[in-house]
């Protein structure tokens, strides 16, 4: 099954079992280990990526699914010395602790910022007409398909605090 | 995961016809549930053919003032649409209940509805369950069953359709709109789309083979407040207990039947002037527990009066 995606930005030609997941080809066929296989069936984001920019789990699709697509990982949202600001914010904020989840934590951060500044509402908005304002308990609720098993929880609602400009 | 062919589809027709001549073609749309269910090996297609790019994807106003919703929009997508924000929010706020965020970006509204059952024993491949193995019997009538039925449940079955989505669009009355493999074009209502278990637990829905679900279509909104309620064993991210949504008159139920099911008794007794309180009761007098289950009946009374009594604040 061959199939053509850009990944953070090269086009990749992948020939490879229909079976393959986007995590396994991002992880085993083009060496992209950033993006972790957690529970490998959508329950803990730690395969998280950016599709067209919005966030999906990697580990529900499989690469066929995608030609065409842009994806985008970890790995291409910043570099060592040119961290993108979702990243900065973690480490500043030391919002991680064993890091396994981290990857996920962060692109699923990235997209739902977005979300939020589109003005899709979460479960925790009041009023569906309204702006969003990312409270505490609208940054918990739009993460809740990311976990971490070291209970960093804390710090990583106080690094995305940062990134949304709420009160602490 | 066991091996199968996949295409993509470039014409609707061409896409159905390829699915009902193939006993072992499944449609794939966001995958969220069916690639899962294939990982477990409870799915094994043989073939997929990839209905997620046929322009499907999008949402317009019908001429009688209400909306034709996409089969292939996202959920992510149709929560948060303005016009379905602004004039049914019981149906952002149910999608908005249910899954996480990066499920909502994949999973479609045809997928939502067609989405098979949590049920424990249905995922768990060492126990029988006549709806992964037809005949071989069902583990969960003698197990732990809070998300089991209470309406509608047979000796084959007790398990439950777990979508949000799908009981705020039977409070709203909305239907599907299908493409059947003769060439022609279905409308069924969701109410009746899903099936009980009765004998056959496995048979889950009316849709015929190869029979693709392309919009559903939301009649205008309905006087009266709207609202919608869950319960769950976590604060977020997990399947519901119970499920309540109230559109005007209409009442839904969640989590308590092979089905979305519809309180007509609840519906029945508001419209004689009912409280919400006796509303409730009307409708759960016909539901029907073991002894494990009775606290749900107790929960699902409860939460229904308390929503029927939010939506009439809504107004």
């Amino acid at each position: 099954m061959r199939t053509t995606i850009t990944v953070n930005g090269t086009a990749q030609t992948l020939d490879v079992d229909p079976r393959t997941t986007l995590l396994d080809a991002l992880r085993e066929h083009l060496g992209l280990t950033g993006s972790k296989k957690g529970c490998d069936h959508g329950q803990c984001g730690a395969c998280t990526v950016l599709v067209n920019g919005v966030r999906i789990n990697s580990c529900l699709s499989i690469l066929a699914m995608h030609d065409g697509d842009q994806v985008t990982t970890i790995e291409g949202l910043g570099q060592p010395g040119a961290l993108h600001p979702v990243q900065q914010a973690f480490l500043e904020r030391d919002a991680l602790q064993c890091g396994y989840c981290t990857p996920g934590q962060i692109c699923s951060t990235v997209g739902m910022l977005q979300e939020a500044a589109d003005g899709w509402a979460s479960r925790e908005t009041a009023d569906l007409t309204a702006g969003i304002s990312l409270t505490d308990a609208e940054i918990r609720e739009r993460m809740s398909g990311n976990i971490c098993r070291c209970s960093a929880y804390p710090q990583i609602l106080a690094a995305i605090r940062d990134l949304a400009g709420e009160p602490a | 995961m066991r091996p199968f062919t996949y295409e993509r589809a470039t014409d609707a027709q061409a896409a159905v016809k390829a699915v009902a001549e193939n006993p072992g073609a499944r449609f794939l749309a966001g995958g969220t549930n069916l690639l899962d269910l294939m990982k477990l090996e409870i799915e094994a297609p043989t073939h997929l053919v990839d209905v997620g790019r046929l322009p499907f994807a999008g949402i317009e106003e019908t001429d009688e003032g209400g909306l034709r919703i996409g089969g292939a929009m996202t959920n992510a997508r149709l929560a948060a649409h303005p016009k379905v924000r602004e004039r049914y929010p019981v149906l952002t706020r149910a999608i908005l209940a249910g899954a996480s965020g990066q499920l909502r970006n994949k999973a479609t509204t045809a997928g939502n509805l067609l989405q098979r059952t949590r049920c424990d024993y249905f995922y768990d491949t060492t126990k029988p369950c006549n709806k992964r193995q037809p005949g071989s019997g069902c583990s969960a009538l003698g197990g732990p069953t809070g998300y089991g039925a209470i309406f509608g449940a047979s000796e084959a079955c007790i398990a439950t359709h777990t979508s949000d989505m799908a009981v705020a669009m039977t409070a709203l009355d909305a239907s599907v709109e299908t493409m059947t493999p003769d060439g022609g074009v279905r409308t069924i209502k969701v109410e009746a789309l899903h099936l009980l278990p009765e004998a056959t637990p496995q048979v889950e829905t009316q849709l015929a083979a190869g029979e693709l679900i392309t919009a559903v279509v939301l009649p205008p909104p309905p006087l009266g407040g709207q609202a919608y309620a869950k319960v769950r064993d976590r604060a977020s991210y997990a399947h519901g207990l119970a499920m309540v949504a109230v559109a005007g008159g209409r009442v839904a139920f969640g989590a308590v039947a092979h089905k979305p099911w519809r309180a007509a008794q609840a519906e029945a007794a508001l419209a004689a002037g009912a409280s919400p309180a006796e509303a409730a009761a009307a409708e759960m007098a016909g539901a029907d527990a073991d002894d494990r289950r009775t606290h749900k009946i107790a929960l699902v009374r409860r939460l229904a009066a308390a929503t029927i009594e939010d939506a009439g604040s809504a107004r």
